[in-house]
């Protein structure tokens, strides 16, 4: 049914910048554990000799398969050291093609990984208010309505209380990477 | 390859060497078409029903109530559509929520050409209300299909009891058997219709069969010469029906002692897997296959887990939404209550006869590092 290629194996097994960061800028927070993916970016921003805001770290916890693992671990990696303007322009069809394609039914692992940077950046642009690029603000409020409509849909589907209460309560510590 | 710790018995399983040895002669020596006059179809004919005459005697029931088919969901739709068919009057069907999708599809099939399914609930557990299906049993109830065993969660239902019901109100009772079969002993005597495949037994894959006791009628699904009675044409696979019973015959002999060692081994992973923080147990703890367990572990998705334990050559399965094509976790588990957080991460863990006590001890020294591993990478972590 779906093949995995080489490096998305590679980056599963061995995923690169995982953990949460110590001391990050702002997080994107995507996906939602109903659906079987969730992706919390982490960003650190700081200014290049050139006075441009960029990626100086870059973290990422996830709950998910295979391609959610692997898609985390590659956007880390492209995102790592790219300015605001750069990481701003990377789209999951960057992540899926960096790691030769993924099985059609998981393209929406790499638009995840994308969704969960565009929020990262736009958290870190709204806290320290600076102008908010309209591509930026555009996938921000198409990403907000997809989470709320998902959520909408489980519930209704999954009428029993328990589960949509159960899905908030997942208790959530700090992780430390040492 | 590597040397693989194989604990997904319940997809299928090796086949066994006397298996093979028994079923080798029907491809290149005995290879005549079972329908022939000459010496090569006698030759086939006679292996055909000496298998058949073996099955129907572990099963303690007459030869000609063993069809042949290419499979449990073959022989699990013949029972379903066939004896719908029989009544073409139309009627009613039920089921349970937690059949194999060879059931249950079938049964949607029907209620797309007029006939009506009830699908039983089940507890926390996995199991049917009997109050309920002696509710749900009316006037037009054609069938009752009820699984003998769970493919997932290893759950039993009280097929005895279930039958008996179906005894007294005059309904037919058909049940899936496919993992219960040579696992535990059936009540085959108030049982009308039964479903197996050879592959889940150390057999081949393509061959199975129905058991049709000779009071159900039954409208075929595949037509043409005839063979099998009238209720199942086309050309007997021999080798594949050679290996059936070869394979059938295995598993009553060895019942005991197999089942006697996977209780073992099922006991051991339990409380191993217990003893990890966050996790649960799927289905119920005694009325269950000795062969299948099904945990769920917090804070981790089921696919990522399968894969770990594959990068350590430990094969298993799971009931994820990531690893079923409609990205929809696995129904058996919503039917029984799991959380859906809970029903992500699980994973299903089946013996097999080839099972050894050094592979489960591979498998409880590896797992808890790989659920370590997932968890330390996942934003939901478990509290202590």
């Amino acid at each position: 049914m779906k093949v995995y290629t080489e490096k998305v194996i590679e980056h599963f097994r061995h995923p690169h910048n995982m953990g949460k960061l110590r001391d990050y800028s702002a997080v994107g927070k995507v996906g939602n554990i109903i659906c079987g993916d969730v992706m919390w970016l982490y960003i650190k921003v700081d200014k290049d000799p050139k006075g441009r805001d960029i990626i100086s770290d870059i973290s990422w916890e996830t709950f998910g398969c295979t391609a959610a693992i692997a898609t985390s671990s590659m956007i880390s990696e492209i995102a790592k050291g790219k300015t605001l303007k750069e990481a701003i322009a990377i789209t999951n069809k960057n992540v899926a093609d960096e790691l030769d394609g993924l099985p059609p039914i998981k393209m929406h692992c790499s638009a995840l990984a994308a969704d969960a940077l565009n929020e990262a950046i736009y958290e870190y642009l709204t806290q320290n208010q600076q102008e908010i690029p309209d591509a930026l603000k555009r996938r921000h409020e198409r990403i907000a309505k997809e989470m709320a409509s998902l959520e909408e849909r489980y519930q209704a589907f999954f009428t029993k209380g328990q589960v949509a209460n159960e899905a908030k309560s997942v208790s959530r510590e700090e992780y430390t990477p040492d | 390859m590597d040397k693989r710790i194989y604990l997904d018995n319940s997809a299928t399983t090796p086949v066994a060497a006397e298996v093979l040895a028994a079923m080798t002669p029907y491809f290149c020596e005995a290879y005549g078409n079972a329908s022939s006059l000459h010496a090569s179809g006698r030759v086939a004919r006679q292996a055909i029903e000496e298998g058949r005459a073996e099955i129907a005697a572990a099963l303690g029931v007459s030869p000609s109530e063993i069809v042949f088919t290419s499979g449990a969901t073959e022989a699990n739709n013949l029972a379903i559509i066939g004896i719908a068919f029989a009544h073409r009057d139309k009627g009613h069907v039920i089921t349970s929520k937690i059949e194999h999708h060879a059931v249950l599809h079938a049964c949607q099939w029907l209620e797309g050409r007029g006939y009506e399914v009830t699908t039983l609930d089940v507890d926390a557990t996995g199991q049917i209300d009997l109050e309920q299906l002696k509710d749900a049993i009316r006037e037009d109830t054609l069938l009752v299909s009820i699984m003998a065993g769970n493919n997932e969660i290893g759950t039993l239902q009280p097929i005895e009891e279930i039958s008996t019901i179906c005894r007294e109100r005059g309904v037919a009772f058909h049940t899936d058997a496919v993992q219960a079969y040579g696992k535990i002993q059936l009540p085959t005597d108030s049982i009308d219709l039964l479903a197996v495949s050879a592959h889940k037994l150390h057999g081949p894959k393509g061959v199975g069969f129905l058991m049709v006791r000779k009071a159900v009628a039954l409208t075929p699904l595949l037509h043409g010469g005839g063979h099998e009675g009238g209720r199942r044409s086309g050309t007997e696979n021999t080798p594949g029906i050679v290996g059936l019973a070869a394979a059938s015959s295995l598993a009553f002999k060895e019942m005991e002692e197999t089942t006697a060692r996977m209780r073992r081994f099922k006991r051991r992973l339990i409380a191993a897997i217990n003893a990890i923080p966050g996790t649960r147990l799927n289905g119920h703890e005694t009325d269950s296959l000795p062969h299948i367990v099904n945990v769920s572990f917090q804070g981790i998705e089921g696919e990522s887990l399968v894969m770990k334990l594959d990068e350590h050559g430990i094969e298993t399965s799971t009931g994820s939404a990531c690893s079923s094509p409609t990205l929809e976790p696995s129904h058996v588990l919503l039917a029984i209550g799991v959380p859906i957080s809970m029903a992500h991460g699980s994973l299903r863990i089946s013996t097999g006869r080839q099972t050894t006590e050094q592979d489960v001890d591979t498998f409880l020294d590896i797992l808890p590092r790989v659920v370590e591993e997932l968890r330390a990478i996942s934003p939901f972590k478990v509290g202590e």
